[in-house]
């Protein structure tokens, strides 16, 4: 009894080889993160410098920096998230608290899952179509930016259910026994419980935008545009724009002779940029965490 | 200020005549199914105005089911349908004037599991009076005066007072559940139903609530659903038997314990079933 014997001993060693094959597999994971970002910043580093960041592009994108990118990114990402965030969140409240298991929740859960779904290059023709050409908006940041919201939408949509979700059913239980209404439990337990989550997924969405290129591409961004350069109000909704993502695109593909690094320069620029804005989404979360029991 | 309770200013309830004392809650011919299932058949009662009932039977009997029904909640809780008439104080609650709101205020719930909401003590004991009340229409003053009657009435002053901006999901459970108890007093309910208010406490915490609840009797309605016949023997004046949605026996609590009239219920005290 209780003695160990060789088909015990067999199951050991799988268990060891299991555990280390997956574990494995995990930390695989990390290398070629580790490989992008060491290699990407080698190469690119004798093009950064803060003149780079400020600055246009000159002699037909070959010296100079991306000043016009940058700008024209910041404005796609922030205005399709002016849009797309409110609507989002709010669809997500009503699908979450209001609606009942009917035909039609179902209907618009699934259309959700499978808008998330749609390729990005699928968006951008739907764009063009729609903003630039049926609406009359043409190309423009304005038509770029609802259509990059268009496609953030539905992965709002089902981040903030998420976080809703998670929001315990007994605090909406304790609310309704007291007689408030779904709005009063929404605004004064729902929301404030769950925002650090909404927010979260809200921001992540930030990276993706920024690094969407299709869309942009069919819908508002250009090859080079020069303006002024500091000026944080330089475009107008109705300007068409430059974007990062069109501009690493553009010189690696399009214009030949330049310099080696500039293509990795555009990437880590664009990169720093998506993991800052993450860093900044982490501590909003952790800043509103800590300040939350149960 | 609402030690009287409003039975006083409806005298007219007692359906039966004179000399019995005035309904808390009658029901007539209440039928509920949730989608095809009937969860509650033709229940016909008579609960007291200000006394403690509790409500005994084996696990899906429609206990808690029928607790649910006096403040509507169970209409929160996918496909109700319900039949029949359940009366508050003489006004039929599923009348088509009737706000929920309304009846969910003057019906309060206490929950198994505690429940305080993640927000301060203070604000847990003053959270229907804000969403029962404009603004404009409480001051602090008021609310600081209702927060101390309160808790004071279900004896968690002392303990807490010095405190009430700590959030209330950090309390022992014990001092939970006196919380979701005091959380109702500000709204003047007249009738607090508790579906196995204990069952998440140990002994001490049992007794404290028990204790609670002979306070609170003469001035609300109390009904109590529960798993534990000696609590239900020990801590009611009236004791409702029920099996498959329906009340077999429904009276005193001495008599039902000593003498049952019906052979289902002294089998299921006995612990034959359940």
């Amino acid at each position: 009894m209780f003695v160990t014997t060789p088909f015990v001993r067999q199951k050991e060693r799988r268990e060891l080889f299991a555990k280390i094959f997956f574990g494995l597999m995990a930390a695989a994971m990390v290398l070629p993160l580790v490989l992008i970002l060491t290699h990407l910043v080698y190469q690119a580093w004798p093009l950064l410098s803060w003149e780079f960041l400020s600055t246009n592009p000159t002699n037909g994108m070959r010296r100079g920096g991306i000043w016009s990118a940058i700008l024209g990114t910041i404005y796609l990402v922030g205005l399709s998230l002016f849009v797309s965030a409110p609507i989002g969140v709010f669809a997500a409240v009503y699908l979450n608290e209001y609606a009942r298991d009917n035909w039609l929740t179902r209907i618009i859960n699934l259309a959700v899952v499978n808008l998330a779904g749609v390729p990005s290059i699928v968006h951008a023709l739907f764009g063009l179509g729609a903003f630039v050409l049926f609406a009359g908006i043409g190309r423009s940041i304005l038509a770029a930016s609802l259509t990059l919201a268009i496609m953030t939408l539905p992965v709002i949509i089902a981040s903030t259910k998420e976080a809703l979700g998670a929001v315990p059913r007994s605090f909406r239980e304790a609310c309704w026994n007291l007689g408030a209404t779904r709005w009063q439990t929404i605004r004064r337990i729902v929301l404030p419980n769950s925002i650090s989550g909404i927010l979260t997924g809200v921001i992540l969405q930030v990276s993706r935008t920024a690094g969407e290129t299709a869309p942009v591409m069919f819908t508002g961004a250009v090859f080079f545009k020069k303006i002024e350069e500091g000026e944080l109000f330089a475009y107008a909704i109705t300007d068409q724009c430059m974007a990062l993502s069109m501009h690493l695109y553009t010189v690696t593909t399009q214009v030949t002779n330049t310099p080696e690094a500039l293509p990795y320069a555009i990437a880590v620029v664009l990169l720093a940029t998506v993991l800052l804005v993450n860093a900044v989404s982490i501590s909003i979360r952790v800043y509103i965490r800590s300040r939350k029991k149960w | 200020m609402s030690s009287l309770g409003p039975s006083a200013a409806t005298p007219s309830v007692a359906q039966t005549g004179n000399a019995t004392p005035p309904a808390g809650i009658t029901t007539r011919d209440l039928n509920l199914w949730y989608g095809a299932f009937q969860a509650l058949q033709n229940v016909t009662l008579d609960i007291e105005h200000g006394i403690i009932t509790s409500l005994i039977g084996p696990s899906g009997c429609g206990k808690t089911t029928l607790l649910r029904c006096f403040n509507r909640v169970n209409e929160r809780y996918g496909y109700v349908t319900t039949t029949g008439e359940i009366k508050i104080l003489g006004k039929n609650i599923y009348d088509e004037d009737v706000s929920l709101v309304e009846l969910r205020k003057h019906v309060g719930m206490v929950f198994q599991q505690p429940n305080p909401l993640p927000i301060s003590i203070y604000e847990n004991v003053v959270f229907g009076m804000r969403i029962h009340n404009r603004r404009r229409e409480l001051n602090r003053s008021a609310t600081d005066q209702a927060v101390e009657t309160a808790l004071r009435e279900v004896g968690l002053w002392d303990d807490v007072k010095d405190k009430l901006n700590m959030k209330a999901t950090g309390l022992q459970l014990e001092q939970q559940q006196k919380l979701c108890i005091a959380r109702l007093l500000p709204l003047k309910p007249e009738v607090i139903l508790m579906d196995e208010p204990c069952s998440a406490l140990d002994v001490e915490g049992t007794r404290a609530i028990e204790e609670l609840m002979w306070m609170l009797r003469g001035r609300y309605t109390i009904l109590i659903v529960t798993h534990n016949m000696a609590q239900a023997r020990r801590a009611s004046d009236t004791c409702i038997f029920m099996l498959l949605g329906e009340i077999i026996e429904h009276s005193r609590t001495e008599d039902l314990f000593i003498a049952p009239r019906e052979a289902r219920t002294a089998e299921y005290i006995e612990g034959r079933y359940g």
